[in-house]
């Protein structure tokens, strides 16, 4: 596609010899010192735009954004919780924000406590043994899984190439899989949503390295037979994992270590309330029984007689994933909504999430059907098949409840749920907001019948309406092109 | 309880909707066997004033380098954040959004990302570039898988002087994959040695990374071996400080096929070296095999432009098992605050913003080769940061100096072994100012009078 313009970029509000911000009140000279083959020859293309501007600019972009602030963000397996702004002032602070990774131990004390300190919590609040919170984000998490499991198997001697997920799983899994050199083997859930017992049992051999589960599991369903699944893995000799990313349906409940499972990760950013960001950062540390801990990441933080030092020296460590700790920033955050809630909060920020859940899929199932189960946890996946018969997919109802003011759920995905609606409300949103969110599904599915062009053609109270994804995949234009 | 808001009458309205008791009920799901009874062993809830105080104390038992006077780099900068970056960046319609898969109610984030794309394809000359990466180590880690998917190679060669803990990163990322690499002896200059580089190029040769600035603030000659590079059929890894392209050649006018880098100085905290946010960028032809999140410039049906993302049957959701990597988001509130950092600089202010880093940097080097006994250990030209040769154990040095609230620089022995035990790497941004080059000096005189060891 040709003919864009551009001028609503910042590149379009450029002039020429506009100035946004002055580093020195001396004027800078061209480095003289250094050769004219290493320098660079023309302008580098930036834009020329001034203070104001860039105000004005940013701030009229940020009001065509939905955000958990403003209103409900139901998207399935994210766990779009508030975001308690007492956690951005603990950020904020200098005595955090303000330290270089490279200083001395003896002047980080009070950040490595704060480390220390959240690798316990996550060990207790899982009941496992050990935590790295080295993992940027859910996604890295999984690959230092799966780092650890290879590691622990070499070190044993063995060579195991496998890697099991149900087909329910997040697509981080069987990536993550290829990532690390294992071959995925996807097998099919059972008929209630949960993995089948005999399935699993044809599958299983010992090329199987791990299992990786999603507990509760994408549908947003317990799986009953945890114990059973986790003990039959280990008869074979292989590893359980456990993809955390649904732990707010969890803690304070029951503990991924208790089911048996050898290792999991957490992903701050949902279950223990940091912003999103627009898609990051995130932080997705990593919970090990002790059989794994001698794998960890470099640096672990040890403490020794009150004080706390990092060390490198591990010998069997699979190496590093970060640069350095991790997202402090965001673990930061998360230590500090752990101190807000406290034991007893945790253990409500869940029921909570879990009364929400189902309180929500009870009153809009009757329109929307929820193939797996009548009990959910955090989340349900809800189906717009019935829709479909008025010419109404999935797409339409998402779109249609943008002009309602709400996000639209996870949709199409679980993969084995057609015309997938998954929805998590979480614990942080008021009954009123739920019926408010719910009243609108049940007049989207009142539409559909009635008037299901008003579906069709939805979103029209949004900044721009739908968009043409075809010809932006075909050729892409990813930058304003240079003069 | 923080964060929730039933009234127990809502909470009783909810249960009976529901036809439960309790809410214990709804969890009967899960085996009895594995309820826990008691609450865990964590502490009670705080109140907000009570958890600030607590918070307080912790962040008081820092000496954070932002309070004193600080010469540390090695990849993590401290530079001025402008108040625009913080005022706008701490906006909710930017931090409590989420990856913008409804594009008609997520436009802000998504041309904030083309913005992002845009000013990182002008400052590497590169055609395209992605959503950002989680941090410079890993966004190589990447561009590495990457090089070796494009070209079903397999060795990467990198240079000595390339960021240990860049070159961590990138051993455990292929650790899984039949990946070697291999590493490049350093020249006397404190760069790579083309003849031996071009030694080492083969047919399992996939990439040649050049890190420029080096890990010791040395400015590489890639065009010495580029054209080696890639008669050899190996793509050419670019790793780069931002900051640096406001003056240096960027990597696509010297032959760079994939660069990456580390956008932390670009108005992010130094925040004890995290969160950061990479970036990536490379040729037009390999767009499909980058990996990570990708936004392009579409039409609405109505005719209006707007932005989308774009490729998406790379990533992991679509792609599954043959995703180009298992990258899942990106680093999106600190790739704003660098869209922003670059847009309020612009053009001029970024130009100022090398020039005066490398004025300030030159200065220091003068004056520290005044100081006696000190001296640079490299000739070759520098950007904003170099390697003092000290006459005695650089570990004792950066003691002594922080006894006396200064940080004087990463002693190199801590990654590169004994020889290196008399190195110091020190950095300098716009932010330093005489006196501090004056008190750092003070330190470094009187440290050389003193017997070590």
């Amino acid at each position: 596609m040709q003919g864009y313009d551009f001028s609503q970029t910042v590149y379009g509000k450029s002039r020429p010899g506009r100035r946004g911000y002055r580093i020195s009140s001396r004027p800078a000279d061209a480095p003289r010192d250094i050769p004219d083959e290493y320098l660079r020859s023309g302008a580098i293309g930036l834009p020329e735009v001034s203070e104001p501007q860039v105000m004005r600019h940013y701030i009229d972009l940020s009001t065509k954004n939905h955000h958990v602030d403003k209103d409900l963000f139901p998207l399935g397996s994210c766990t779009m919780k508030y975001n308690p702004k007492v956690n951005e002032d603990v950020a904020g602070m200098v005595g955090f924000g303000g330290l270089h990774p490279e200083q001395n131990d003896a002047d980080a004390q009070g950040a490595l406590r704060v480390m220390r300190g959240l690798e316990k919590i996550l060990a207790t609040v899982s009941g496992m043994d050990a935590v790295s919170v080295q993992p940027a984000a859910g996604a890295q998490g999984e690959m230092l899984g799966l780092l650890l499991a290879r590691a622990y198997f070499a070190d044993r001697g063995e060579k195991r190439h496998k890697v099991l997920v149900p087909d329910s799983a997040h697509g981080t899994n069987p990536a993550t899989a290829t990532v690390t050199g294992f071959d995925t083997l996807q097998f099919r859930s059972g008929k209630d949503g949960r993995v089948d017992l005999d399935v699993l049992k044809s599958v299983l051999d010992d090329d199987v390295a791990v299992l990786m589960l999603t507990v509760p599991n994408t549908l947003g369903l317990f799986e009953t037979n945890i114990a059973d699944i986790v003990e039959m893995v280990h008869k074979k000799g292989g590893l359980c994992y456990m993809d955390g990313a649904n732990m707010n349906a969890l803690m304070g409940q029951a503990r991924p270590g208790d089911f048996g499972f050898d290792m999991m990760h957490y992903n701050l950013h949902k279950t223990f309330s940091t912003p999103h960001g627009g898609g990051g950062p995130g932080s997705g540390p990593v919970a090990v029984k002790s059989i794994l801990e001698p794998f960890l990441p470099t640096p672990r933080v040890v403490e020794k007689d009150g004080t706390f030092h990092l060390e490198y020296n591990r010998p069997k460590s699979v190496g590093a994933l970060h640069s350095f700790f991790g997202n402090f920033g965001i673990y930061l955050r998360a230590y500090t909504y752990i101190m807000r809630l406290g034991s007893d909060g945790i253990r409500r920020a869940s029921s909570t999430a879990i009364l929400n859940a189902n309180y929500l899929a009870k009153r809009v199932s009757g329109k929307y059907p929820i193939p797996y189960g009548d009990r959910c946890m955090h989340e349900f996946v809800a189906t717009g098949e019935p829709l479909k018969q008025y010419g109404v997919k999935t797409l339409d109802v998402a779109k249609r409840l943008l002009d309602f003011g709400f996000y639209a759920p996870t949709v199409y995905f679980p993969l084995t749920v057609p015309e997938a609606l998954m929805v998590e409300p979480t614990e942080t949103e008021s009954k009123e907001t739920l019926d408010r969110f719910a009243d609108a599904l049940l007049r989207i599915a009142d539409e559909a019948e009635k008037t299901p062009e008003v579906l069709t053609s939805a979103p029209t109270r949004t900044p721009v309406r739908r968009l043409d994804e075809t010809t932006a995949n075909r050729n892409p234009v990813v930058t304003v092109p240079l003069e | 309880m923080p964060y929730t808001y039933h009234t127990d009458d809502e909470r009783k309205a909810m249960l009976s909707a529901l036809g439960a008791e309790s809410e214990d009920e709804l969890i009967d799901v899960i085996p009895e066997k594995f309820h826990l009874r008691a609450l865990l062993p964590i502490e009670k809830g705080r109140t907000e004033p009570e958890t600030l105080r607590a918070m307080s104390v912790l962040a008081r038992q820092n000496r954070p380098a932002a309070h004193l006077v600080s010469f540390l780099g090695g990849g993590i900068y401290d530079h001025t954040v402008p108040s625009v970056v913080k005022n706008l960046s701490s906006r909710p319609e930017f931090a409590t959004a989420y990856t913008p898969y409804q594009p008609e109610a997520s436009q802000g984030t998504l041309q904030v990302i083309f913005e992002f794309q845009t000013h990182i394809a002008r400052l590497t000359r590169l055609a395209v570039a992605n959503a950002s990466m989680y941090d410079g180590a890993t966004a190589l880690a990447e561009a590495c898988l990457m090089a070796c998917k494009i070209t079903r190679r397999d060795i990467v060669l990198v240079p000595h002087a390339l960021n240990p803990r860049y070159l961590r990163v990138v051993k455990s990322y292929v650790s899984g994959q039949k990946i070697e690499i291999r590493s490049l002896p350093a020249a006397p200059r404190g760069d790579i040695d083309a003849s031996v580089l071009k030694g080492e190029l083969s047919d399992r040769v996939a990439a040649v990374v050049v890190q420029t600035p080096n890990y010791f603030g040395v400015l590489e000659r890639p065009w010495d071996y580029e054209a080696a590079v890639h008669a050899a059929g190996a793509l050419l890894v670019a790793s780069v400080d931002p900051v640096s392209l406001s003056l240096l050649r960027p990597p696509g006018e010297w032959g760079a096929d994939i660069a990456v880098g580390e956008c932390q100085p670009l108005g992010n905290d130094m925040a004890f070296g995290g969160p950061l946010v990479g970036f990536m960028a490379c040729r037009q032809d390999f767009i499909r095999q980058m990996p990570g999140r990708i936004v392009s410039a579409t039409r609405d049906v109505d005719g209006r432009d707007a932005f989308v993302l774009t490729l998406q049957t790379r990533e992991q959701h679509i792609r599954r098992e043959k995703a180009t990597s298992n990258i899942c988001t990106n680093q999106g509130l600190l790739a704003t605050r660098a869209t922003i950092y670059m847009s309020l600089l612009g053009e001029h202010g970024f130009v100022e913003l090398g020039r005066v880093c490398h004025e300030r940097a030159r200065k220091l080097a003068e004056m520290i080769g005044a100081c006696g006994g000190y001296s640079l250990q490299y000739a070759g030209p520098f950007f904003r940061e170099f390697v003092v040769t000290c006459p005695v154990d650089a570990s004792a040095i950066m003691e002594m100096a922080r006894a006396e609230g200064v940080l004087a620089g990463i002693p190199l022995a801590r990654y590169f072994g004994s020889a290196y035990r008399n190195q110091l790497l020190m950095a300098v941004t716009e932010k330093h100012q005489d006196e501090d080059f004056e008190k750092l000096c003070a330190t470094l005189k009187r440290a050389a009078l003193v017997k070590v060891g």
